[in-house]
């Protein structure tokens, strides 16, 4: 660990920040965690819940932005310390977009609880696990901070693009099947991609622990696999049609 | 000038050359960037105190290079290497070679009073002349024969203060007593009579430590126009200041060059953590 600053006051508030992000990060896992479980439980009490929690994020996202402030005018900081505030500049906003997309899933979940039960929830639920798992290590990589961790995370974002691929083909085929399907499925597509965005947003902390340790960008393209901007699905009856 | 003054860049083994392979604390050159002063292994000793070990730096031609460092890291010694001014302390001696447009400037044949007509300087409290505003700015030129004539002087001393934008406070009053400005104006009137003998390089050895922030502003603002036509060294205690007036930055710990970069880099990611230490405020 680095040496104290000469003002004790400077390591004091640059803890409190670190504290700050912990906790809302915290905060925040426990949000994707609640969503999805009111998913697979299809428990519109804990989704109601978890959307409430989303006010505690967006506070605790202002007060590391008021932090920030304070710290940039007052210690004129440079180096590490410069790169510590801006990656807890950046880290606030990212969880913050994050729990917005949980508030989303939840919200959802509340919508999904009165419809009937579609198939594809158990893969969805799987995409929320994998989700949870990068944001847990990218939040110890930056708490420790770990930048293995954070790289290690980052490129592992590419497994959930994939799952999202496959998750949207077996959405469209359940909604081709029987249209009774589609509301339910609408909304679990959106429930897929915000999960899909949640994970893009994790991998964005990771390059920021990664800058903040390192003072350089992460090298190199991370393999994006979300195609589903390009995937199209022909319905059975049509191909047998022709 | 002092006997105990001993040059010794002529000497074989240790002395680097500029074709010797770059020393690691040597940033790899910057851009395309002319070196105006070529300093190997420089080593300062005040009679048996070795201030300054082995430093070898490049100063870039039309580019503002920041020494920044601890009190006696040696930087101020190194920048009063670059134009002699060590050979008046008693018992300093400095070894290594320092060249100024590769011409080693140590060369005992080397016209010391003419190597500080092409590298000028400005130190930390300003020090006018008792003499008149004119007088201030036009001494340089008169000893060194730069002008013709009174016309030529007037020349001189006119686009001098403007150069150092102080003619519009003073243009009315050129006979007043230098002395009489105030700090910030005398600072100027001393970085005006420094240019008024057209140097190469200006030395400047905490320039603005005695002036308030709006003095500061104007000789930082004045640095950087400057920069066009000279090559300034700059020792300063203020990193906010290396930060904003300087192109590449030097930091000196002990009588050590830890470590030379662009300013940028080393602000927001030095290589050293004796660098980092001291930048972020962490030196015990």
């Amino acid at each position: 660990m680095v040496d104290q600053h000469i003002v004790r006051q400077f390591d004091e508030e640059l803890d409190e920040l670190r504290a700050t992000i912990a906790q809302m990060g915290g905060l925040v896992e426990q949000q994707v965690v609640d969503a999805m479980a009111a998913i697979a439980r299809r428990d519109d009490l804990l989704a109601r819940r978890c959307q409430e929690a989303d006010v505690e994020i967006d506070a605790m996202e202002d007060k590391v932005e008021a932090l920030t402030l304070r710290m940039l005018a007052l210690r004129q900081p440079v180096a590490l310390d410069l790169r510590a505030i801006l990656a807890a500049l950046k880290i606030a906003h990212n969880l913050e977009r994050m729990g917005d997309y949980a508030k989303n899933v939840a919200k959802r979940a509340s919508a999904l609880a009165h419809l009937p039960e579609v198939g594809a929830v158990n893969g969805i639920v799987r995409m929320g696990r994998l989700t949870h798992g990068i944001i847990k290590d990218v939040l110890d990589a930056y708490a420790e901070p770990n930048v293995d961790k954070a790289v290690t995370a980052w490129t592992r974002d590419q497994e959930i693009d994939q799952m999202y691929n496959s998750l949207f083909r077996e959405l469209l085929t359940y909604m081709m099947e029987d249209p009774r399907n589609i509301t339910a499925c609408t909304h679990l597509l959106f429930v897929a991609k915000n999960i899909e965005r949640i994970g893009d947003h994790a991998t964005n902390i990771a390059e920021t622990v990664y800058f903040q340790e390192k003072g350089t960008r992460l090298q190199g393209m991370r393999p994006k696999g979300d195609r589903t901007s390009y995937a199209v699905v022909t319905p059975p009856e049509a191909d047998e049609a022709s | 000038m002092s006997d105990a003054t001993q040059i010794a860049a002529s000497a074989p083994a240790p002395v680097a050359t500029a074709e010797s392979p770059q020393p690691t604390a040597v940033a790899p050159g910057t851009g395309a960037a002319a070196i105006k002063i070529l300093a190997r292994d420089v080593n300062v000793f005040y009679g048996d105190k070795h201030a300054l070990k082995h430093v070898d730096l490049d100063i870039n031609e039309h580019q503002v290079t920041a020494l920044i460092g601890p009190s006696g890291c040696g930087k101020s010694t190194f920048l009063r290497c670059l134009n002699r001014m060590n050979d008046v302390i008693d018992g300093c001696r400095v070894v290594g070679s320092i060249k100024l447009d590769k011409a080693d400037i140590y060369d005992t044949s080397l016209d010391v009073v003419q190597l500080r007509a092409r590298v000028g300087m400005v130190f930390q409290k300003p020090n006018p002349f008792p003499k008149s505003i004119y007088d201030n700015v036009a001494y340089g030129p008169r000893i060194h024969g730069i002008a013709h004539n009174k016309a030529d002087l007037d020349e001189i001393v006119h686009r001098s203060l403007e150069r150092a934008g102080l003619i519009k406070e003073v243009h009315d009053r050129l006979d007043s007593p230098g002395t009489g400005l105030s700090g910030g104006q005398q600072q100027r009137l001393c970085i005006a009579r420094a240019i008024a003998v057209n140097p190469e390089v200006i030395l400047m050895d905490e320039p603005c430590s005695a002036l308030d922030p709006i003095a500061t502003a104007r000789i930082e603002e004045l640095i950087d126009e400057l920069r066009e036509n000279f090559t300034i060294v700059i020792v300063t205690h203020s990193m906010q200041q290396a930060a904003r007036v300087s192109q590449r930055t030097a930091f000196f710990h002990l009588g050590d060059l830890v470590e030379v970069g662009d300013t940028e880099q080393i602000f927001t990611n030095p290589k050293d953590g004796r660098t980092q230490g001291y930048i972020t405020g962490r030196f015990g």
